[in-house]
């Protein structure tokens, strides 16, 4: 499943990230915010606007990212 | 003499450093610039518990050495000791979020590989608490190799401790290491460090952010958060405002009361007239809008250090986003209605270059508390003080039109800009959602006195200058008896050229001579037409209302085009020059120039055609 189709509040974690998708400067500013196969993340909120951007749990802390961004990360929704 | 040794702060965003720099330094603050950038580079003095003075400079947050934006290279050149203008410094201290060293800590193991005298702040340990997270600073202190000190910078507990363990390693400052070139830059294998490392340091873990999730389920709801949003850009307006008028109002009693005193101490001549209407009426009409700048700059301040200002971001990004700009562009354009110098100076915090320079470029067009003094003169003059409905008043709602004429029309030169000069990829929104703080009223303070004193050296120079040049201008040479002052003036004969070009669009030639040296500062045009129309034959002691005598002088259509001639044009060279320098060069303000001055000419003749053949 992709970032930007996971409900809100449902934990999963990061599968996998397709880095090529994105700009070099994007992709090493995504894993300095802790973007990182294998981290916890939740989905929490979203934006008022097409449900743009989306602001989610990633370690401790909480990142906003559009949906377009969102759809290279592919996480594995936690079994619950 | 040796200079004191410098002390460089530094750390990731939304560690708390500005919090921790003014602990540190309290009021004795400078802020400069680095030369060649803008990047402002804030330093103040500490006194280590032995007495021995430390410089300490703030350097700008960063995720790491490897900068994306201008702010994050300076942090870079400094540590390493290549920043033009800035000394090597003799130690630094590390602020990492007590409650996120999973993530500050990848950082601070960049930098204790520099090899520099390093102390680490362990800063917001009561917040970390309060998320049911226990650190042990001295298991951290071990893994790390360095000092730690756990602090709380917005109650200033832990300062003591810092600084003495500042003084350990400082030394005499004369010694000084070479920072290593060999900074380890691969982020996965210092992320796996990092969280060994703060997994080894935690004692205690549970619970979560309660609060703020509890927080941002309002602020970021989908109905709810617009419009807590709305309600409070709606309350900072109506403080700027109402909250400002009794302080407005003594200013320019006292203003009127020092004229009235020199105009009686002095005899009457050209050296009271440079005084009273050139020194006095010309900078108090600008001093008067302190406490509106004050105010405004009060909201900006709380609402970024409490952390609202980027949710402020992510609701507006998406609306952005359709004029082709993020969310991002919303801090430095909200800034802009204060300011448009900060504003632009803010979207440094853009990486995307088209998506800043588009900001740069439109932030003018948000109206700036510059253009209040010439907005309200001519409102309160022209524009009849009566209830529209349920006691929303007319000016009222005139005034909120000029708002929303800058940012619509804002909006659309983003659109047209981002498909033509500024074309680009679209760039994303990626950004911290930083923890809610309650703000420190002393670091407020501190912003605001900054701040205040910023407009006040600007008053002191710029526009006392302008003022004192228009005054002698209109002065001299001296008029033959029977002639007209105005006319036979120099500014008056200057302005003769200008009538060619705004004479169509409805302006009268006294019109033409105060938007020359408005062109220094928007809110001189007020000052000017105040000087303008009290040499004219009237005397000094006749009526200071300057609406009043407007109100005779001038048809509606023409006040009107005036009010939306400052609506766009780009009066004002302190914004130009910073243009220049964000930009690295002419093209872009010139440019600027060129659009705005369109715009405004063509706006302004809009409404002078069009309220003249509707016959107001």
């Amino acid at each position: 499943m992709r970032l930007d189709q996971l409900p809100l509040r449902k934990p999963a974690h990061v599968a996998l990230i397709d880095w090529s998708a994105m700009q070099p400067a994007e992709a090493r500013r995504l894993r300095e915010l802790g973007f990182d196969e294998g981290v916890k993340i939740e989905a929490l909120h979203q934006g008022p606007v097409g449900r743009d951007p989306i602001a989610c749990r990633v370690g401790r802390m909480t990142i906003a990212l559009r949906r377009a961004q969102a759809a290279a990360i592919s996480v594995e929704p936690a079994d619950a | 003499m040796n200079p004191a040794p410098l002390v460089a702060l530094v750390g990731n965003p939304n560690a708390g450093k500005s919090a921790l720099f003014n602990a540190l330094t309290g009021a004795r603050q400078k802020v400069g610039n680095y030369p060649g950038v803008t990047v402002e580079r804030k330093s103040g003095r500490l006194a280590l518990p032995d007495g021995r003075p430390v410089e300490l400079v703030d350097l700008p947050g960063t995720y790491s050495l490897d900068p994306v934006s201008p702010d994050e290279a300076v942090t870079r050149d400094v540590v390493m000791g290549t920043q033009a203008g800035e000394r090597l410094p003799a130690a630094l201290v590390i602020v990492v979020d007590a409650s996120n060293l999973d993530n500050h800590l990848r950082f601070t193991l960049q930098l204790i590989a520099l090899g520099l005298p390093i102390v680490v702040a362990l800063n917001m340990v009561d917040m970390a608490e309060r998320d049911g997270l226990k650190i042990d600073p001295g298991a951290l202190s071990r893994e790390l190799g360095v000092p730690v000190v756990p602090t709380v910078a917005v109650r200033k507990r832990g300062i003591e401790e810092l600084k003495a363990a500042l003084g350990a390693l400082v030394g005499d400052g004369a010694t000084t290491i070479r920072p290593s070139r060999e900074v380890p830059s691969d982020i996965a294998a210092l992320q796996r460090r990092a969280r060994a490392i703060s997994v080894a340091a935690t004692i205690e873990e549970h619970g979560a952010r309660r609060w703020m999730h509890w927080a941002d389920s309002i602020a970021l709801h989908p109905v709810l958060g617009p419009i807590l949003l709305a309600a409070l850009m709606f309350l900072m307006f109506q403080a700027v405002f109402s909250w400002a008028q009794a302080p407005m109002d003594l200013i320019d009693a006292g203003k009127t009361a020092l004229g009235g005193a020199v105009e009686a101490a002095l005899p009457a001549g050209f050296l009271r007239t440079l005084l009273v209407s050139g020194v006095i009426e010309g900078v108090g009409a600008v001093v008067v809008f302190l406490p509106q700048i004050l105010i405004l700059f009060f909201f900006i301040l709380l609402l970024e250090a409490s952390g609202y200002m980027v949710r402020a971001a992510f609701l507006m990004d998406r609306l952005m986003a359709g004029v082709g700009l993020s969310g991002r562009a919303f801090i430095p354009l909200l800034s802009s209605f204060a300011c448009a110098i900060p504003g632009i100076m803010a979207t440094r915090t853009i990486d995307d270059p088209k998506d800043r320079l588009t900001t740069i470029l439109i932030a003018p067009l948000m109206t700036c508390s510059a253009r209040l003094p010439v907005y309200t003169v001519i409102i309160g003059a022209f524009i009849p003080a009566r209830d529209v409905w349920l006691g929303i008043g007319l000016q009222g709602l005139v005034l909120f039109g000029l708002y929303l004429v800058g940012i619509v029309t804002a909006m659309l030169a983003a659109l047209v800009l981002r498909r033509t000069v500024a074309r680009g990829t679209h760039s994303g929104f990626l950004m911290e959602l930083p923890k809610y703080q309650w703000p420190s009223g002393r670091d407020i303070a501190l912003g605001l006195w900054t701040r205040a004193i910023i407009f006040l050296r600007r008053a002191g120079t710029i526009i006392l200058s302008v003022s004192l040049a228009l005054c002698v201008l209109l002065n001299l040479p001296k008029a033959p008896p029977g002639q007209n002052q105005l006319e036979y003036s120099i500014a008056g004969r200057i302005a003769s050229a200008i009538d060619v070009v705004v004479r169509p669009i409805g302006f009268n030639h006294e019109m033409s001579v105060a938007i020359i040296p408005a062109m220094a500062a928007r809110e001189v045009a007020v000052s000017a037409l105040a000087q303008v129309y009290s040499i004219d034959g009237e005397g000094e002691a006749a009526d200071r209302a300057l609406g009043s005598r407007l109100h005779g002088r001038w048809p509606l259509p023409t006040a009107l085009a005036f009010l939306m001639w400052f609506a766009f044009a780009p009066q004002c060279m302190s914004t130009i020059a910073v243009m220049r320098r964000e930009t690295n060069g002419w093209k872009w303000p010139l440019f600027a120039l060129g659009y705005l001055f369109t715009l405004a000419w063509l706006a302004a003749g809009a409404t002078f055609w069009t309220a003249t053949a509707l016959g107001l």
